[in-house]
């Protein structure tokens, strides 16, 4: 279970903070240096947050959370006393992956407008069939040099968006909300087993049957920076 | 006074009559013997006075009140056990006496539990459970159940079944002390006349659910009267010559047969007068106790 | 009447058939607990195989409330059996053995008798749930400890902070006391009826089986008649474990999903004890007592 604990939420932040930064590393681009150079002012981080997650067959009320980061590549989200869902594609493509094969070309696909923002368009694509990711999309400010969306593809978990807003720690490149999109598959559990034999809900039924996307998005309300933070933490 | 005065109850399962037009009274400190073989009814009969059984017909009164209207009240002075000494086999002795002391509109007193068991001859087994008691003790239990709390009727169906010839006598010892010393009216049913004649100041006797004999049991067990049957081919004609004769006082209800209990010199008399009026007589057989006549209406059944 | 009550209630646990059901129940409870607690990974895993497809689940989730709800689940349906053993056997019983004619020859009354035996019933089906609260729940929490309540229904997952369960599973067990009672007032009618205790109680489990094949067969012939079976009803105090969610899907805290139905179902089984303990009353007032 552990190794799981990692999710999507870490895997955008490395996303922002190291995926970025090695790419520069791979192949000089300068946007995704000024990205690096801005998220390099960052060695670690405790950031309070709530969690909301919105799952057509998921009843869940909003969390409360804290992700932890550390460099080079640490992170964890807790929940303060309880479960958390957390989406699982960010457990196949974690940042050690990213960050270890180095094996990815960059690919600058123009810009396009983002919420009213112009943005710059690059595309990441492995050069290890191995990898579990086939494709990734960087949606970078290149005035701000912030990352407002990405979007990644892969092998087994399909594929998933997270977008960010940036408030008070724009600085530092961290977000002061993160929405990770992704899609979700059928969910049903037999009667036998769940012992439900009354009358279903058509209205749960019909709402089940609505949605088939589902977003779980954190809203920080604080971020301790560079404090120092145990490694048993992770 | 009477205590229980029963008219014309009658009690059907179905087709079966199992109480007949039943009328009797018991009087205020009788020993009154309710006597009938097995199934003849005596149990109905006790079962409605104690309102388990409600009559097709007919009405029960106790101490002057309607069984029906003022079941509680009565019920609160009489005790009673029912037939088998039916009991909870998980129960001791005394948790019994402790129960069933509980329902009682008066508080009872610890000591009035532990005499009572005394009484019937159960105080060293006062802590065991009843699944260990032999038929004869349960009986004793349940004799103790009906007396503790201190009733003026007492209602004992069959008490001395399952007792040894000790236990009997000590029953029969009881019964008298109750009536005696106590002032009590107990209505005592058997099966046996010999159980009842010795203590019963009155006997009903009842077959088929209909009253075959009532009376003093000294009159009915008087060595001076015989029970005589009149055998004849003509029973109408000889009911006549015997209403005519004045001896209708001594006639026996029974639908077998002309019986009467007639004084032994006065049986010469009657055989006269049924010769002279012509009755065409197959003889008159005499009954020597009111046992053999118990015998007999039993043995038809 | 107080010491009618008194009276059955000593008789019911002076009774060793009495401890079988709380005995059934404990040893149902523990190997269940113990094969959840050896095994129970696989089991979560087995149950969230669909979730994991899309979600990583993080935390507790076979915590202490889950493994109660899990008992509830399986042994809601069984202990009505067990309540069934006691209650069809609280008139028919005395009858069969005896002491019935004794009862009712004391100045109490009939109605009174069945009330305090009913009560009596009653008590001793409550004192059946509280153990089996006690064990399901407080066991539980103990062994597994607590969490969120992360609740896999037929076709949504309902996650319940843990600080908003605990009120639920108390309503959950007044409901199931309503259910039981339900099961009580039915096996005193049966019990009413006859004059040994196999026939009631195999009577009043054979009725609870039948409607529950009933309620449960989604067929329409019988959708018509399920919603005046109790056994429909019984199965309710689930809708405590069902949440509102507002317009952007936020479970809200506190909430229950569906009160008009728990009303409803609760209404439905109290006009079921009404009517088998007045039929049983009437039916013991009108009865010649010939055992």
């Amino acid at each position: 279970m552990k190794k799981y604990i990692i999710n999507l939420f870490g895997c955008s932040l490395f996303f922002i903070s190291f995926f970025v930064s090695v790419n520069v590393l791979a192949q000089t681009d300068p946007l995704i240096e000024k990205v690096s150079q801005k998220l390099a002012q960052v060695n670690d981080y405790v950031a309070e947050g709530t969690m909301k997650t919105d799952v057509s067959f998921i009843k869940a009320s909003l969390g409360k959370v804290k992700v932890y980061f550390k460099k080079p590549n640490l992170l964890k989200v807790k929940k303060e006393g309880g479960i958390s869902l957390l989406p699982r594609g960010g457990v196949s493509l974690t940042i050690n992956t990213l960050l270890n094969t180095k094996q990815y070309t960059t690919i600058p696909s123009g810009t396009q407008v983002l919420n009213g923002k112009n943005v710059t368009v690059i595309k990441l694509i492995p050069t290890d069939d191995n990898l579990d990711w086939v494709i990734s999309t960087l949606w970078i400010d290149p005035v701000e040099a912030l990352v407002y969306k990405t979007a990644t593809t892969t092998k087994e978990n399909g594929s998933y968006e997270i977008t960010m807003q940036y408030g008070e720690y724009a600085q530092q490149g961290l977000a002061s909300k993160i929405i990770f999109s992704f899609n979700t598959k059928d969910y049903k559990l037999p009667n036998g087993i769940t012992l439900e034999f009354g009358d279903e809900d058509p209205a749960a039924k019909k709402k089940a049957l609505k949605n088939k996307k589902g977003t779980i998005e954190i809203t920080y309300s604080k971020y301790t920076i560079n404090k120092g933070i145990p490694n048993n933490i992770f | 006074m009477s205590v229980i005065k029963v008219q014309h109850i009658s009690k059907h399962f179905g087709s079966l009559k199992a109480v007949d037009d039943l009328s009797f009274e018991v009087q205020a400190g009788q020993v009154f013997g309710f006597l009938g073989q097995n199934g003849s009814g005596k149990s109905t009969t006790i079962r409605m006075l104690l309102s388990l059984i409600h009559p097709s017909s007919g009405s029960i009164e106790i101490f002057g009140q309607s069984i029906e209207k003022n079941r509680a009240a009565i019920l609160e002075q009489v005790g009673a056990i029912i037939e088998r000494p039916d009991l909870y086999p998980y129960l001791s002795a005394k948790e019994h006496l402790h129960l069933f002391a509980k329902v009682r509109r008066q508080k009872i007193p610890i000591t009035a539990i532990e005499e009572t068991l005394e009484k019937v001859g159960l105080a060293n087994r006062a802590n065991d459970k009843v699944q260990t008691f032999s038929l004869g003790m349960k009986q004793r239990l349940g004799i103790a159940i009906a007396l503790v709390h201190n009733p003026s009727l007492i209602i004992l169906d069959e008490p001395t079944n399952g007792l040894d010839p000790q236990g009997i006598a000590d029953i029969r010892e009881l019964i008298k002390k109750l009536a005696i010393e106590e002032g009590k009216t107990v209505f005592v049913s058997s099966h046996l006349l010999s159980e009842i004649e010795q203590v019963a100041n009155q006997i009903l006797i009842i077959h088929h659910g209909k009253k075959m004999v009532e009376g003093v049991t000294k009159e009915l067990l008087d060595p001076q009267k015989r029970i005589v049957q009149i055998k004849t081919m003509n029973d109408a004609g000889t009911l006549q010559v015997i209403v005519a004769g004045s001896f209708s006082n001594y006639l026996l209800p029974r639908k077998e047969g002309i019986f009467l209990k007639i004084p032994t010199y006065e049986i010469p008399l009657l055989n006269e007068s049924l010769i002279k009026a012509g009755v065409s007589l197959l003889g008159i057989e005499t009954k020597n106790s009111l046992e053999d006549y118990f015998l007999q209406i039993t043995s038809n059944a | 009447m107080w010491s009618l009550i008194q009276i059955e209630l000593y008789k019911i646990f002076r009774r060793p058939r009495t401890y079988i059901a709380f005995g059934a129940i404990a040893a149902l409870i523990v190997v269940i607990q113990l094969g959840l607690k050896i095994d129970g990974d696989t089991y979560a895993a087995f149950l969230m195989k669909d979730i994991n497809d899309t979600l990583t689940v993080d935390g507790k989730v076979l915590n202490g409330y889950l493994i109660c709800y899990i008992l509830l689940q399986l042994l809601l349906v069984h202990v009505p059996l067990l309540v069934a053993l006691i209650a069809a056997d609280m008139i028919s019983g005395e009858a069969n053995l005896g002491t019935l004619r004794l009862l009712f020859s004391t100045p109490f009354s009939r109605t009174q008798w069945v009330l305090a035996k009913f009560i009596a019933a009653s008590v001793y089906t409550i004192l059946l749930l509280i153990w089996l609260a006690f064990l399901a729940l407080f066991v539980s929490m103990w062994v597994f400890g607590t969490d969120d309540l992360f609740l896999m229904k037929s076709n949504y997952v309902v996650l319940i902070e843990q600080n908003d369960v605990l009120w639920r599973y108390v309503g959950a067990f007044v409901f199931a006391s309503f259910s039981l009672l339900t099961v009580t007032s039915l096996g005193f009618l049966m019990s009413s009826m006859a004059n040994n205790s196999i026939g009631p109680i195999v009577g009043t489990m054979s009725a609870i089986v039948f409607f529950t094949i009933l309620s449960t067969l989604n067929i329409p012939l019988f959708t018509v008649i399920k919603p005046y079976l109790f056994t429909t009803h019984m199965n309710n105090w689930k809708e405590f474990f069902d949440i509102q969610v507002n317009d952007s899907n936020e479970a809200i805290h506190g909430s229950v999903l569906n009160i008009p139905k728990i009303k409803n179902s609760l209404i439905v089984l109290t006009l079921h004890i009404i009517l088998f303990v007045s039929a049983s009353i009437i039916i013991i007032k009108k009865k010649d007592i010939l055992s």
